[in-house]
């Protein structure tokens, strides 16, 4: 019987340049993760930059329309469209989504829970086209027509976009919320049914207090994707191209999202005049920088959960 | 039970007003409202799906009795009664082409670096990181990251110039990148859920960390990286926004050259302007005419949903399947 060496025991060299290479190959996919951020931030600021080097500051503060083509960029127009469209969205989705998820959580037996649970998530991978679709045709007429005015469900308005919006987070809100919940443990409700509380002073003074970082991160999460929620406003918001300032839901505006599909959706035919496309970019840069700091923040909330339990 | 032993006369009268002191006396109208409340909230959500499909069929339905299949390859018209949505599906054939050829590799790629390989340091959570936070950029500013690179530095991998270069396939590469950190994600969650008693297992018999990979940690995870998968894809088919940015064509109401009615999988495609489902969708959405904003578009919804609903609901019940055969 042969003595094994060392060398014997290190294996085939075949076989380490092999394992060299496809760990090289898998971590050159990771890198691709980080290769996607800077191209973002390089298209950002590359082309943003003719935007903040050429602009009259006065055509996007001292204005009170947007309106890229004449050169009026006004931000406090798209801004408060925006604010508008995703109170509302928040108005609509915190409520019920919570309401879901608390009922999934708490409430329901195994089996309704198994068989409720998949039909929330379908609603999550509708396209948003689709709810824009539903918010100009039927929320439009049916929902702010009935309730604010016949006259105001005629066409798209911040009022019917923000409901479709709205919608379109519940799944968000209840998913994200349900989890916060659930990973509450067992232990504090048995405690708590233990000294001879009810079922709900269990859930509303000890599970929600416990989950409370993860309930704030499912709102965050879902105001960020209101925020970033472009074909629902760009359908059913009613404007087009150009929109005046204005503070009532009832009125037709552009979102930034909005304005940037309405900017894009022209340079097939025409390139604007100026700094239209540029301003393009500068949106794009706003709307990056409050997204990524809202999802920021959601994550702190989000580890804090993991953290406690 | 101690209580019985008073008499068996009283018994039943003593058991009822223990078990309604133990209860409280009255009724617990407060707790009921408040699981009333709950599962409305849950209906309310539900319902409204409901009447969104109940909405886009009763509207669609009637472009499919009247016309057939010659609304799903005729071409692009002004006339409602003519158009099809042919450029669509050619155009939404190749977006999934491309999320499965370029997303579902790479993000599998950095999920088992991530998860099997990557040391734990300050490098690894800053990509976790990023990763989360990709996932969190609006899609439309996705849009411009295709416009600024694909397009115009790329020139649309088709070397022409101007609106030519808003090809099909530097669409198709824009919606890969956005659906790059759901793919990786999911496929994490997935790995993660491997025992590790099954790399420890295939280690002790000298296997090599791709082999464990190959032979035990992928297949375990398979389910998981499938069900992530078809999200991802079905994700893709249903955005606009970017390819809006993109340059998707919208002035579609005329003829429109460079947008090829060949057929579906004719690569050839790939290198010319484009549109797809969801634009289509969102373009007549906006038209006034009824025939296209109700009828046309309704219609374009059905073929959409039919595709992503079915891959949704393939994912959701697999997924379901695994996670209840593996914890029983």
């Amino acid at each position: 019987m042969a003595t094994a060496t060392p060398l014997d025991l290190s294996g085939d060299p075949r076989r380490h340049r092999r394992e060299r290479l496809v760990g090289g190959v898998f971590c050159a996919t990771a890198v691709t993760s980080l290769l996607v951020t800077a191209l973002i931030l390089w298209s950002l600021f590359r082309n943003g930059w003719e935007f903040f080097s050429e602009v009259e500051w006065a055509t996007v503060f001292g204005s009170d329309a947007w309106n890229p083509r004449q050169n009026s960029f006004s931000l406090s127009t798209i801004v408060a469209a925006t604010l508008i469209v995703t109170g509302i969205a928040m108005a609509v989705a915190a409520p019920l989504g919570l309401g879901a998820a608390i009922y999934l959580s708490e409430y329901a037996r195994p089996r309704v829970r198994s068989a409720l649970k998949p039909v929330l998530e379908v609603l999550a991978g509708v396209p948003s086209v689709v709810l824009g679709f539903f918010a100009l045709n039927w929320i439009a007429p049916n929902v702010v027509g009935r309730l604010v005015g016949e006259e105001h469900g005629r066409g798209g308005s911040m009022l019917a976009a923000g409901i479709g919006v709205g919608i379109l987070s519940i799944p968000l809100v209840a998913s994200v919320a349900e989890d916060a919940l659930r990973a509450v443990p067992a232990s504090l409700r048995e405690a708590s049914a233990g000294l001879g509380a009810r079922r709900m002073a269990t859930t509303l003074r000890v599970v929600l207090p416990a989950a409370v970082s993860g309930l704030v991160a499912a709102m965050i999460l879902a105001s960020s994707r209101s925020i970033g929620e472009t074909m629902v406003v760009f359908i059913a918001g009613g404007a087009t191209n150009t929109a005046q300032y204005t503070l009532a839901p009832t009125d037709s505006s552009l979102t930034m999202t909005a304005a940037m599909a309405s900017l894009a959706t022209g340079t097939d035919q025409v390139r604007g005049s100026g700094l239209a496309v540029p301003s393009l970019y500068f949106v794009g840069i706003a709307l990056f920088a409050i997204t990524l700091g809202l999802n920021l923040v959601a994550d702190r909330f989000v580890r804090r959960v993991r953290q406690a339990y | 039970m101690a209580l019985t032993t008073i008499g068996t006369a009283g018994e039943a009268a003593v058991q009822g007003s223990v078990a309604r002191a133990l209860r409280g006396h009255r009724a617990d109208v407060r707790g009921r409202v408040f699981e009333g409340v709950l599962v409305l909230c849950l209906l309310v959500s539900l319902a409204v799906l409901g009447l969104l499909i109940h909405r886009v069929v009763a509207d669609g339905l009637g472009v499919y009795t009247d016309r057939g299949v010659d609304f799903l390859d005729g071409g692009l018209s002004s006339q409602a009664d003519r158009a099809g949505i042919a450029q669509g599906i050619i155009g939404s054939f190749w977006i999934a082409v491309g999320v499965v050829v370029l997303a579902i590799p790479v993000g599998v790629g950095a999920a088992v670096y991530l998860e099997e390989y990557a040391p734990r340091n300050r490098l690894t959570s800053f990509i976790e990181l990023n990763i989360r936070n990709l996932a969190g950029v609006p899609s439309v500013v996705y849009g411009l990251l295709g416009l600024a690179v694909f397009v115009e530095t790329l020139d649309g991998f088709s070397g022409a110039s101007g609106v030519q270069r808003r090809t099909l396939a530097a669409a198709a590469l824009t919606l890969a990148v956005l659906v790059l950190p759901i793919v990786i994600i999911t496929t994490s969650e997935a790995i993660r859920a491997v025992p590790q008693a099954l790399r420890e297992g295939a280690y002790g018999v000298g296997a090599t960390r791709w082999d464990v990979i190959r032979s035990q940690v992928l297949p375990y995870a398979a389910p998981g990286i499938l069900t992530g998968s078809l999200l991802s894809i079905a994700r893709a088919v249903g955005e606009a926004a970017p390819l809006i940015v993109v340059g998707a064509a919208t002035g579609l109401l005329g003829r429109n050259p460079g947008l090829s009615l060949g057929s579906v999988a004719d690569p050839g495609s790939l290198t010319e302007r484009f549109t797809a489902l969801p634009v289509l969708v969102s373009t007549w959405t906006k038209l006034p005419a009824e025939e296209f904003r109700v009828d046309n578009a309704a219609a374009t919804i059905l073929a959409m949903l039919a595709f992503v609903l079915v891959v949704n609901a393939i994912a959701i019940v697999l997924r379901n399947r695994f996670e209840q055969k593996r914890s029983a």
